[in-house]
């Protein structure tokens, strides 16, 4: 299994400088509650890296300090090489964030929103201003609403224009706190292959999201974070691997089949009525043997397999929970 | 992309009327930092919000115009009712005389509670009412720069007194000349001057009224770094407001009179002597400056270190 931090060689170090690093990070807020627990994290330039973790594990407070929002309690973040929150002032416009839910004024106009967020930026030229804002919109597919105050937008229009003002500027980095709420599966597909565009482009993309499907989708690497924690990072084809499946067996005999596979010293045998699941076998073990141990045992198997080896088998045996669980 | 952008900034660029930069090669220019404050005012003074409080505020020289016209039957009267010398600056009396009197009297009506509580709501929600819309946290990875943004809300929220204080005088101008006479100006000391020079009295007087209110206006600044909550924000920038109000009519309380941010606001009449006395208005200003002084650091440490959670 790729354990926490799998420190990077010195060859891909200088292939692909990180983007973001961080080292010991810990946010301990006031009341102590701990939120962020001395955190190793290293995103590579170039890649579309998902940061995944139950709903409270504390990625957001991690977005939060990568972005200057939050002081650290101890430990140290550098983002696009240059420390934060100290160098805010000349990271942050190479940066395009949306964080926990686009927010927007309600009584301004989807272009006065964006004109608004555009002016704030010291080092956005204003010359190109009108250009900028009218590309951000065009990207996100919203150029036809832009006049409509954004109070009458729907969720998924607001977090299209959330959208925009990240792609006000060419970045370098985009962080995007679940930037598919809210979407409907059109619009979860254009947000995908935008990501997929940017990326192209040479843009990091530093992607959380709800769907473990979605991140095996767009992210070449990937992150799991619990209690705080960081559990395990690297190519998400590297952690996908490193998932066992599950041997599954379907039969109208599955005590039997229990009694039997248990016998062959296969752990975690558990039975959901005509379905069996269990620990696969060592690799000295060959499945076709097993399978004729429980017929010549009278067992009747309509099914019989390994099962898995996703993403989210290698989150749900790190996180030890579903996604949506946790409060 | 950037080459796509390059052809569309030379079409663009002479229809922008933005902050311009001295030479176009300059990749970044120290006058496009301004643009938050023009953003920071336009956004203020087009909210609806802002709009209701000014025609309130309007509307106050408008009532108290036509009870003095109904009280005094026909108008226009003079009942010798002379310069009132010891009085307060109520000015009420010396309105049927002429209309230029409703300015001040709108402005002595207005200062105590109508004015403050409008720059109260306008100061309270400029830092809470960001945070609990959510729209702070972006204003910030733009990114604004705490201090930059702190200073573009203070300055929005001095225009927004300047703007209030002129819309009552402007009103109450309008109102005065429509159902009063105008004419020469008997000033507090007893003498007269013209109409002219009486104009010019109560534009000072305005903008007398407007730096009052420079220090409480630090105050709710500072209120709203310390909550998220804008409507919270409000109540307690109206709330300390209210309080502060009732504590300097306290006789009891005269050793810490001196200090309460409305004490030396009503020196504002003494811009309408002759010639102007400005020992309680320099007392006035002083105050009003260490208000912002103590107030305005407060809410640059609280802002500069506070976690944005919102």
């Amino acid at each position: 299994m790729t354990e926490t931090a799998t420190a990077p060689t010195d060859a891909a170090r200088s292939t692909t400088a990180p983007v973001i690093e961080t080292r010991g990070l810990t946010k301990r807020f006031r009341g102590g509650r701990l939120a962020v627990d001395g955190l190793d994290l290293t995103v590579p330039g170039g890649s579309v890296f998902g940061f995944l973790g139950p709903n409270g594990s504390g990625k957001t407070t991690t977005i939060r300090m990568l972005m200057g929002l939050i002081d650290p309690t101890s430990g140290t973040a550098t983002v696009l090489g240059r420390p934060m929150p100290r160098a805010a002032r000349t990271v942050l416009p190479e940066v395009g964030a949306l964080i926990e839910g686009p927010a927007l004024y309600g009584y301004l106009s989807g272009r006065d929103n964006l004109l608004r967020y555009d002016r704030a930026d010291p080092t956005a030229d204003p010359r190109t201003r009108r250009a900028r804002i009218d590309h951000a919109l065009d990207r996100v597919g919203l150029a036809a609403a832009s006049a409509k105050k954004a109070k009458v937008y729907s969720l998924g229009m607001k977090q299209r224009l959330g959208l925009a003002a990240a792609l006000l500027r060419p970045r370098r980095l985009l962080v995007l706190d679940e930037p598919t709420n809210g979407l409907d599966p059109q619009g979860m597909r254009e947000i995908r292959s935008l990501v997929r565009q940017l990326a192209a482009e040479g843009t990091t993309v530093f992607l959380s999201s709800h769907l473990l499907d979605e991140i095996e989708q767009v992210c070449t690497h990937a992150a799991v974070m619990a209690r705080g924690r960081l559990l395990a990072q690297g190519p998400v084809a590297e952690l996908a691997a490193s998932a066992r499946g599950r041997l599954a067996v379907t039969t109208p005999d599955p005590a039997d089949a229990a009694r039997i596979l248990k016998e062959h010293g296969l752990g975690g045998v558990s039975v959901d009525g005509d379905r069996l699941t269990a620990d696969p076998p060592p690799a000295t073990v060959d499945l076709a043997d097993l399978n004729a141990a429980l017929v010549g045992g009278g067992v009747r198997v309509r099914s019989f397999g390994i099962e898995g080896g996703s993403l989210e088998d290698a989150f749900v045996a790190l996180t030890g929970e579903g996604f949506d669980v946790a409060g | 992309m950037s080459q796509a952008e390059a052809a569309l900034t030379a079409t663009t660029a002479p229809e922008d009327n933005g902050p311009r930069p001295r030479k176009p090669g300059n990749p970044r220019n120290p006058l496009w930092t301004l643009g938050i404050l023009r953003s920071e005012i336009t956004t203020t003074l087009r909210r609806h919000r802002t709009y209701a409080l000014l025609a309130v505020l309007a509307a106050v020289p408008v009532l108290i115009g036509i009870a003095v016209r109904i009280e005094t039957g026909g108008g226009g009267s003079g009942s010798g009712g002379g310069p009132d010398g010891g009085g307060g600056p109520a000015f009420l009396t010396q309105v049927t005389n002429n209309g230029l009197f409703l300015v001040f009297a709108a402005l002595a009506a207005t200062l105590p509670v109508f004015l403050p509580m409008a720059v109260g709501v306008v100061a309270g929600d400029a830092i809470a009412g960001e945070a609990s819309g959510g729209t702070l946290r972006y204003l910030l990875v733009a990114p604004a720069g705490r201090t930059r943004l702190l200073l573009a809300k203070y300055a929005s929220v001095l225009t927004f007194c300047l703007v209030a204080t002129f819309v009552v005088a402007a009103s109450a101008l309008a109102v005065g000349a429509l159902l009063f006479p105008v004419g020469e100006v008997t000033t507090i000391s007893g003498t007269r001057i013209s109409f002219g020079e009486g104009l010019v009295r109560a534009a000072l007087t305005a903008a007398v009224v407007a730096a009052s209110l420079v220090g409480f206006a630090a105050l709710g600044l500072f209120v709203s770094t310390l909550t998220d909550s804008g409507i919270g924000a409000m109540a307690a920038t109206v709330g300390l407001l209210i309080t502060v109000q009732i504590l300097d009519s306290i006789p009891q309380l005269s050793g810490i009179h001196p200090y309460l941010f409305p004490h030396y606001w009503m020196s504002f009449a003494d811009v309408l002597r002759e010639p102007v006395h400005w020992e309680e208005l320099s007392k006035n200003f002083q105050l009003q400056g260490l208000y912002a002084a103590v107030f305005g650091s407060a809410a640059w440490a609280r802002f500069t270190s506070k976690d944005i959670t919102a």
